[in-house]
């Protein structure tokens, strides 16, 4: 079963037998011919070339806007193993979210000793100026993205949160829009649970946390840092889908005790502003004064009840990958629960101990870098050359704060279309948890695969690609 | 002693401006060591609003000017009644946990000569924080010496201590960095200061700046290397931040294609009569 010498879980399998749930799935490929596989597939690329969705790669040279590869065959999870993922998920963002509301107000947590204080104070994501404020509800992260991975039939753990705008949901929603449209025979078949529920339920949240000075129903925007931000698109799909305006920070203002947006009809009164702009750049004039993409006086407004801005400046403090090691004691403390969902082990190169360990065992471990996303400034040791490894460990010797390891997972793969027929490639999942007034999650997420053969790197920027994720109903 | 305050900004723009909006930091703490007598604070043709107090205690209010408007003035005017504290911040209210200021930002970050100066002065200084804080404002004083029109609103600490010559703000996120670089929480304070023959140094400054450092056992504290001392009943303290921009009392923005603006400040700081008392 295993091509990259190592064992791992294909999700398709229970032994020798396709599991249930992928019975069906397993026939219409087989019953597939080839000449319809390649036409469907040139189908797929064209209906994503014509909705737009592309994004950004940096850093190879020619043109970075690039056609996220498109998988067609499904990742499965039956009902039961989604309801116990969906316990955790909300867990997990319940506790982010109390944690956040507790740093940002009396750090009890600080206080008990169950967090070291300068992880949290000394954190570049931490902002002093979102210090004393209580934002709508409580809620610091509306949309918290959990990155889980599986490597057994029961084993899922957490791989990262992502607590600012974890982006992606715009993939979710059109990879079922698609395989819908190509493949309506399958959803007849099987009894998968919608996602295209998503977009009501995220402007549904974001009305729910309009700030103390609105009255009325809120208007609600999303901010965008323009088009030439990789995921413009999915700003614009999602503003499409909820019914909202897409604005730049140009097309607001401030006044007295609020923010406007301009329109043809003159100024409009905005509420909660989804914000797809970093907290360093969305106010000119608290934050970094060379910003462009925001609006200048944007924080005052916000921190005197005049608008809600989501995620809240400051929510990047939960996400941290230093941070991330504390979730499980976070969902102890402030829940009085066990945590459903477990962390990857993690050594953190500040504490000289650990450090020393992952020097040494370098050619096993997934390094990353503290502040890092995107699958940049990684690596993955047991696919590394001695010549790589060797500059990766002077880079941890120079800043061993800046960096966390782990081991490398056996990482579960899913069946993924391939020339030569179907072969289990390695997946990830990311759901996206929206949190108001109350927590809601969408059954299903986003699927990255690895399109390379034996690679553990997910991301779009590496070679990665996406597929639709089914919850199998009841 | 009672203080009087009288700050004037006033922007003139060569070709009218479509709006201007700044956010105002122009309102003295409440501490033991100073209390608002009658302050007001008004902007020509303006919209206040967005007031608010921020986790370190400063008050802050955003004001909009709708032009086309080609000059603007920011007035500042009021009585502080102050006492001489010896640079110790007492009843202060705010959120913010010191150790957050342990952070450097671009303009106070230590480089290797300032963390040199830091550890000489440690090594000079005597028991204790306290001390240690004393010896780095005096370290300070001595390396950078005040000279007005050596440096820029941008120089960092790294470059004032490289020139040996600066002004206040230089002063302030110089010893901002070599306590940082010492693990002591430390920040940049905007405030006016009554200048004095003596002190003239800081007389020829619009307003004036300082830093704190946070000493255990005394909380926040206080001190002036630009003039060598620390801030007595002759200080005026309006707000604290990372550094000069963090803390700036006006941070403001025009909007349609300004280049050509001219900022002239001035500020009058005297003592008045204990009157009605």
């Amino acid at each position: 079963m295993s091509q990259t010498g190592q064992s791992f879980f294909n999700e398709m399998l229970n032994g020798s037998d396709v599991r249930a749930a992928y019975r069906s799935l397993e026939r219409w490929h087989r019953d597939m011919p080839d000449e319809l596989r390649s036409l469907k597939q040139h189908e797929a690329e064209q209906l994503f070339r014509r909705v737009g969705i592309t994004f950004a790669v940096y850093g190879e040279g020619g043109d970075p806007e690039r056609l996220i590869p498109f998988d067609m065959f499904p990742r499965v999870f039956t009902h039961e193993e989604w309801r116990k993922l969906d316990r955790g998920i909300r867990q997990r963002a319940a506790a982010l979210n109390a944690f956040l509301a507790d740093v940002y107000d009396r750090g009890e947590i600080i206080r008990a000793g169950r967090i070291p204080e300068h992880l949290v104070t000394n954190n570049e994501a931490y902002e002093k100026a979102a210090v004393g404020f209580r934002p709508p509800k409580g809620v610091y992260s509306h949309i918290v993205g959990v990155d889980l991975v599986r490597t057994g039939p029961d084993q899922f753990y957490v791989l990262e949160d992502n607590c600012r705008t974890p982006s992606g949901v715009s993939y979710m929603l059109q990879n079922r829009e698609i395989m819908m449209r190509m493949f309506p025979q399958l959803f007849l078949e099987n009894r998968i649970a919608p996602v295209d529920g998503y977009p009501r339920l995220l402007r549904k949240t974001l009305a729910s946390v309009a700030p103390q000075k609105c009255d009325g129903e809120p208007t609600v925007v999303i901010l965008t840092p323009g088009q030439f931000n990789s995921a413009y698109y999915e700003h614009s799909f999602l503003a499409d889908l909820m019914g909202v305006e897409l604005v730049e920070g140009k097309d607001l203002f401030v006044e007295g005790d609020f923010c406007y947006m301009r329109t043809t009809e003159g100024p409009r009164k905005v509420d909660v502003i989804y914000r797809r702009v970093d907290d360093a750049f969305i106010d000119p004039l608290c934050f970094r004064p060379d910003s462009m993409l925001g609006v200048p006086g944007l924080m005052s407004v916000y921190r005197s009840g005049g608008v809600s801005i989501c995620s809240a400046p400051g929510a990047g403090v939960a996400d941290d990958k230093a941070i991330y090691v504390y979730v499980p004691e976070m969902i102890r403390f402030y829940l009085g629960e066990a945590p459903i969902l477990e962390n990857v082990p993690t050594w953190q190169c500040a504490n000289p101990d650990d450090c020393k360990y992952v020097l040494e065992n370098l050619h096993e471990l997934v390094v990353k870098e503290v502040h890092g996303s995107g699958g940049y400034g990684m690596l993955v040791g047991p696919k590394a050359d001695k010549s790589s490894i060797e500059a990766f460990a002077a880079k941890i010797r120079a800043k061993p704060q800046n960096y966390i390891a782990q081991p490398t997972l056996a990482l579960s793969a899913t069946p993924t279309f391939v020339d030569e027929g179907i072969a289990p490639r390695h997946v990830d999942l990311r759901p996206y948890c929206l949190v108001g007034d109350s927590i809601e999650l969408v059954p299903g997420g986003l699927t990255r695969v690895a399109l390379n053969e034996g690679s553990l790197v997910v991301n779009s920027s590496q070679g990665g690609g996406v597929k639709d994720t089914w919850v199998l109903a009841e | 002693m009672r203080l009087s305050v009288r700050h004037n900004t006033r922007y003139t723009f060569e070709t009218p401006v479509r709006q201007l909006i700044q956010v105002q930091r122009l309102w003295p703490s409440e501490t033991a060591s100073q209390q608002i007598v009658s302050w007001t604070v008004s902007t020509t043709d303006s919209v206040y609003g967005a007031g608010h107090r921020d986790g370190a205690g400063d008050w802050f209010e955003t004001v909009s000017v709708r032009g086309p408007v080609s000059q603007v003035d920011v007035l500042v005017e009021g009585i502080v009644s102050t006492t001489d504290t010896s640079g110790v911040l007492r009843n202060h209210r705010e959120k913010i946990r010191p150790s957050s200021y342990l952070r450097s930002s671009h303009r106070t970050d230590p480089d290797a000569s300032l963390k040199v100066l830091a550890a000489d002065a440690a090594k000079a200084a005597g028991e204790g924080t306290l001390s240690l804080a004393h010896a780095l404002c005096e370290a300070v004083a001595d390396a950078i010496s005040y000279v007005p029109g050596e440096t820029l609103a941008h120089t960092t600490a790294a470059e004032a201590l490289a020139g040996g010559a600066g002004v206040c703000q230089d002063h302030a996120h110089a010893l901002i960095a070599v306590a940082i670089a010492s693990d002591l929480p430390a920040r940049y304070v905007s405030g006016y200061l009554m200048a004095t023959e003596e002190d003239a140094v800081a007389m020829s400054e619009a307003g004036h700046a300082w830093a704190e450092i946070f000493v255990e056992g005394l909380g926040w504290v206080g001190f002036d290397p630009a003039n060598g001392c620390c801030p007595d009943d002759r200080y005026v303290r309006l707000g604290s931040g990372f550094d000069s921009v963090d803390a700036a009392p006006i941070r403001g923005l025009v909007l349609g294609n300004n280049t050509d603006e001219e900022m002239t400040v001035e500020v009058v700081v005297q003592e008045t009569e204990q009157s009605q008392q």
